[in-house]
């Protein structure tokens, strides 16, 4: 990877409501996130990097390539760019197929890719002579993703694609955007602001507040960061990298092992051997200074207090446990880690109530 | 004789035939003028586009003798439009068939644009944005996208602006006058037979004028839930 594999975005913008003014410089590999609260001007950012919103400062630069700067305006249409936009807004007047294959078609006949293959990464393949009105809502995003893909972008621009869909449509839809991070191998912006499709897709995080940057780097690096992790609230937590070790059918259990530990959670039919993101909130996280006895609670781990960390009330404290290679955030009240003497140094046993493991 | 022939008689069709003519000539002009005006009011943001907006809906409120009057002036040797025509080698459009042309794009000019314009209103610009994310250039987009998404708008558009054209009766007056062939259109004729006393063949041409109109809208209607049941 050298120097250039950059994507360099300048942008400032005033509108009523909010302004923007970011400066930033992303990896273009990987899933990069722009997580913040609505209004925080996440969408605006997305939408001057694919040209459909100009920017009275703008600079956009993709890898050795300008789109924009003070005298240079490359358009959304000639932009190598896919957009995925927040309802899958598909053409209504064509069918799935149409859709499909809308932009494809406006491709030189030597970039038109197989559309087998997307076809079949996104599971659309029943669904294709159908029109738009026929389909779900998770149905429809495939579709809108699929759509964005057939065009072989050089560059996904992903606008909360998950936000309009309900809960199970969501975790219909998420296996798939998984599968793309790991498989299209094209770098991908992806706006949410839920915290959940942060901790599933993030490689590198841009986190958004009040129209400027809060902090952005790698996600393993940021998420570690003690004077963050507030901007999600009652989410707070760590996110582990972990591979199934073991599944156990009797009691449907599966186990996750990673760096330093290994944690029981609810088989979710991942096979032994898969890598998958554990995600350990911190207020499902309680810590002992004497090794626990008999309880319900059955994943305990050992390690010590690296550090201890504000939240978002003043009673609480927010506790990171080293475990030897990996890190959790335990959310305890002050009184108790005054009456426990928890202190950074501490060797502390984590009791871990419940782990959500991706499915 | 055929049948029309018997039901009308031969000034009858020629000056049904030149109502048609007149109305699918302005129609065709006006998708073509039209569509483009509905778009910008559809789309700009020009602090004065209502001005805009207000000049094209005046044919809705003005007295067509006034707007009669204002374009034979325009069209007159010394007046604007007659300048531009004399300029291109066609002059003496007033009481000619291209002059009733013109004034009837302007006549019927909000019957296309209206219609149009909130069309372009109601299915919005997220479409052109999906589709320039897509590589269709603008132009591309409107025509692919766009067009197909409004059809029930232009369908009511060109409906209403055909039907408004045939039903035109005092610009025509004003600036075509009544020659038989060239300016006589069937209003003008039905006018004439009353006038004239002659109530049967004004019964005969009003007649044919009712059942064509009402069946143009019946057409309409069904073009329509043909669509939305597809």
């Amino acid at each position: 990877m050298g120097v250039a594999q950059l994507i360099h975005a300048k942008i400032c913008l005033k509108r009523a409501g909010f302004s923007l003014d970011v400066d930033l410089r992303i990896p273009s590999t990987g899933v990069t996130v722009f997580f913040g609260p609505s209004g925080c001007g996440k969408t605006s950012l997305l939408r001057c990097i694919a040209g459909l919103e100009k920017s009275a400062c703008g600079r956009v630069e993709f890898e050795d390539e300008i789109w924009e700067d003070d005298k240079i305006w490359i358009p959304a249409h000639r932009r190598p760019i896919g957009v995925v936009f927040q309802g899958a807004h598909l053409f209504a007047h064509l069918s799935v197929r149409g859709n499909l294959e809308f932009g494809w078609k406006r491709l030189p006949k030597a970039n038109r890719r197989d559309l087998t293959s997307v076809i079949e990464l996104l599971g659309i393949g029943h669904l294709m002579d159908r029109k738009p009105d026929r389909l779900s809502g998770g149905e429809a995003q495939r579709v809108g993703i699929a759509r964005a893909l057939a065009l072989s972008p050089r560059l996904l621009l992903m606008d909360e694609p998950l936000s309009a869909l309900d809960h199970s449509r969501k975790r219909e839809v998420l296996p798939y955007l998984e599968r793309l991070r790991d498989e299209a191998g094209i770098p991908i912006l992806y706006v949410t602001h839920s915290p959940d499709e942060v901790a599933r897709l993030a490689d590198h995080l841009v986190i958004l507040e009040n129209g400027g940057v809060a902090a952005q780097g790698a996600f393993r690096e940021i998420q570690n960061r003690m004077d963050l992790p507030q901007w999600i609230g009652e989410e707070v937590g760590l996110v582990l990298e972990a591979v199934i070790g073991e599944v156990d059918p009797v009691w449907g259990l599966a186990r996750a092992d990673f760096p330093g530990g290994r944690l029981w959670a609810r088989d979710r039919g991942l096979p032994v051997g898969k890598r998958t993101r554990l995600k350990v909130l911190a207020r499902d996280v309680s810590l002992s200074v004497v090794p626990p006895g008999r309880s319900s609670i059955q994943n305990v781990l050992a390690g010590w207090v690296e550090a201890l960390g504000e939240d978002e009330h003043p009673a609480l404290v927010l506790v990171r446990v080293e475990l030897g290679g990996s890190a959790l955030l335990a959310r305890v009240s002050r009184r108790a880690v005054h009456e426990m003497g928890i202190a950074v140094g501490v060797s502390v046993w984590v009791q871990v109530k419940t782990v959500a493991l991706a499915e | 004789m055929t049948v029309p022939e018997i039901f009308l008689s031969a000034d009858d069709m020629q000056s049904f035939t030149l109502t048609l003519r007149l109305a699918a000539m302005v129609t065709g002009i006006l998708f073509l003028v039209g569509t483009p005006i509905a778009w910008w009011l559809a789309t700009s943001r020009f602090r004065w586009k209502g001005v805009i907006g207000a000049v094209v809906s005046l044919p809705l409120v003005l007295p067509p003798s006034v707007l009669g009057f204002y374009l034979l002036l325009a069209m007159g040797p010394d007046g604007p439009i007659g300048r531009l025509t004399h300029f291109l080698g066609v002059s003496g459009l007033p009481f000619s068939f291209g002059g009733l042309v013109v004034a009837s794009v302007f006549y019927s000019l909000p019957f296309m644009v209206q219609p149009l314009q909130a069309a372009f209103e109601s299915v919005g610009g997220h479409p052109m944005e999906v589709a320039a994310t897509l590589r269709a250039h603008p132009l591309d987009a409107f025509c692919t996208v766009m067009v197909p998404l409004c059809l029930p708008g232009f369908l009511t558009a060109g409906t209403l602006t055909f039907a408004h054209t045939v039903g035109e009766f005092g610009v025509v007056l004003m600036i075509g006058g009544n020659l038989p062939g060239i300016s006589r259109v069937a209003s003008v004729q039905i006018y004439d037979y009353v006038e004239g006393m002659e109530y049967t063949k004004a019964h005969h041409l009003a007649l044919v004028m009712l059942v064509a109109s009402f069946a143009m809208l019946i057409a309409m209607h069904f073009l329509r839930s043909d669509r939305r049941n597809a």
